[in-house]
């Protein structure tokens, strides 16, 4: 089973982190990465730049309207999502449980939808 | 790269047998492994030009035996520097043929192959993984596009299954009486997966993971050849045959979904449902019964049906019910409520579900649901009929289900 791992953040509450805590957050986040690709569960993932450089576009009666800033307000924002693929959602949560953001805002698991299914 | 069909089958065939080879001639198990990969995929960019020479499977043993030697060479060099010889000639041992294990140049060792890449001791995405590539033939990248992961990842899977087999020192061989029989049974498994992973997809966009359900019914053949007398693997092979013929026939030109009552049946597959109806019956009057026979037996009721209203559905419950007799699981069950509600009417189905609703393998799952909504249709009850369909289509990860599960909801409206 696929799964997308969404990372959530306060950008003032990280800024607020002391360096050894903002260093224990990127070795964390080392280490999981370094086991899930060893494991073979890694399918990919990114970090996404800051919220204030979001373009949100909206298309209305064929009018593109394209204004600056993120869809949804909220003082925590989506600032990066990896995708893996392991054996069931026990495993997928415990990756979760383990990954730094969680200990400071939260994380997001969901799985992916799949192109195939079987005639019930 | 576009292979030559006839080239890639008989690669495939080969695969398993050179590396067979190969394993009793020098052990390790993880480096002859590469080394068949190099002569598959020379002898695939190869041949098409120069043609498939005379003794093809002498070729690739030739070529992955050079690779191996070659490979040994530099290691051995590395290995004197490092000074650690004593160190790993004993690991090395460990995985060597005994004395006297050499067997005759015709010796088939497809099985002892499958035994060892679906070893318990790894993950069934390891066990897949390998099982595609050490006994199928396929390249690192082929597995990849088919389970829809980077090439990097499948190559970790494979990569690690590799180590794990090296450092438990897994030996090479047929596994002994006492543990056999379960073994096999793991093997079964494995390729059961490989199928319904291709089953699956054969409904999606991708036409290449499709293609892992004609390699399982591949594998699952060359098992029935080698074990003809166990009537599990003629199940399976049956099960596989019986399923893959309804193929065309499930999923509507635009990709939809179309239940076994509203397929049309001229579009099933007649030559494959014979096989698997033959099989079927050989191995269940002559083999101990099993849950794959009882399977491709179900399959086979609805396959023999010229029409779905002529289904033999009396004969569905009572094999249900020996299935969950001797191999209970909550799908069962929910087939089994299905069959029942077409017999005893949906009410006594409905009944037979609740005892799922206490059940933590199943409760949460979409397919409760989606049965519920159906005999809850059956019933008359549109109304929570309606609310069934629309909890199981949240509950669903798969894009045609959840299209089916909103249309049914859609008409209850």
């Amino acid at each position: 089973m696929k799964y997308m791992l969404l990372i959530y953040q306060n950008p003032a509450g990280f800024e607020a982190l002391s360096e050894e805590e903002r260093n224990a957050v990127f070795n964390d986040v080392d280490t999981i990465m370094k086991e899930l690709s060893e494991s073979g569960e890694w399918i990919g993932g990114d970090g996404l730049a800051d919220p204030s450089q979001t373009k949100t576009v909206k298309v209305r009666d064929g009018v593109p309207a394209v204004t600056d800033g993120p869809y949804l307000e909220a003082k925590e924002h989506l600032v990066g999502f990896c995708l893996f693929e392991c054996e069931n959602v026990e495993r997928a949560t415990e990756i979760a449980t383990r990954w730094p953001d969680a200990r400071h805002w939260a994380v997001e698991v969901r799985p992916l939808m799949e192109a195939g299914g079987i005639e019930m | 790269m576009r292979r030559d069909a006839h080239i890639e089958d008989l690669l495939r065939r080969l695969a398993p047998q050179v590396l067979g080879v190969l394993v009793r001639r020098h052990g390790q198990f993880d480096a002859c492994e590469d080394a068949v990969q190099e002569a598959l995929v020379a002898a695939a960019v190869g041949w098409p030009e120069e043609g498939v020479p005379e003794n093809p499977r002498g070729w690739l043993i030739t070529v992955a035996d050079r690779r191996m030697a070659d490979q040994l060479r530099s290691e051995h060099a590395r290995r004197r520097r490092e000074d650690r010889v004593a160190a790993t000639a004993s690991a090395d041992a460990a995985l060597a043929p005994a004395p006297g294990d050499e067997q005759s140049a015709e010796h088939d060792d497809t099985l002892t192959l499958l035994f060892l890449c679906c070893h318990p001791a790894l993950s069934p995405a390891s066990q897949i993984a390998l099982t595609l590539r050490a006994v199928g033939g396929l390249t690192t990248g082929e597995i990849a596009s088919a389970f829809l992961v980077p090439e990097a990842t499948m190559a970790q899977r494979i990569s690690r299954a590799k180590q794990r087999i090296r450092a438990t020192g897994i030996p090479f061989g047929m596994p002994a009486e006492p543990d056999r029989a379960e073994r096999l049974r793991v093997v079964l498994h494995v390729l059961y997966l490989i199928f319904n992973e291709g089953y699956s997809a054969s409904s999606g966009p991708d036409l290449q993971r499709g293609e892992l359900t004609r390699e399982a019914i591949r594998l699952t053949r060359e098992v029935h050849r080698l074990l003809p007398d166990d009537g599990e693997v003629a199940g399976l092979l049956a099960l596989m045959l019986l399923t893959d013929a309804r193929r065309s026939a499930r999923t509507g030109p635009d990709g939809a979904l179309i239940p076994i009552a509203e397929q049309d049946r001229g579009r099933w597959d007649r030559g494959s449902i014979e096989d698997g109806i033959a099989l079927v019956t050989d191995a269940l009057s002559r083999t101990p019964l099993g849950p794959y026979q009882l399977q491709a037996a179900i399959a086979a009721v609805h396959a023999e049906a010229a029409r779905a209203e002529d289904t033999d559905w009396p004969q569905i419950v009572a094999l249900y019910g020996v299935l969950e007799r001797i191999s209970p699981n909550p799908v069962v069950t929910l087939n089994h409520a299905v069959a029942v509600a077409m017999v005893r009417g949906p009410r006594a189905g409905l009944g037979l579900l609740e005892t799922l609703d206490g059940d933590d393998r199943i409760s949460r799952h979409h397919r409760l649901e989606a049965v519920r909504a159906h005999l809850l249709e059956m019933a008359g009850d549109r109304e929570a009929a309606l609310a069934s369909y629309r909890t199981a289509a949240r509950r669903s990860t798969s894009l045609p289900e959840r299209r089916y599960l909103e249309t049914r909801a859609a008409r209850l409206r």
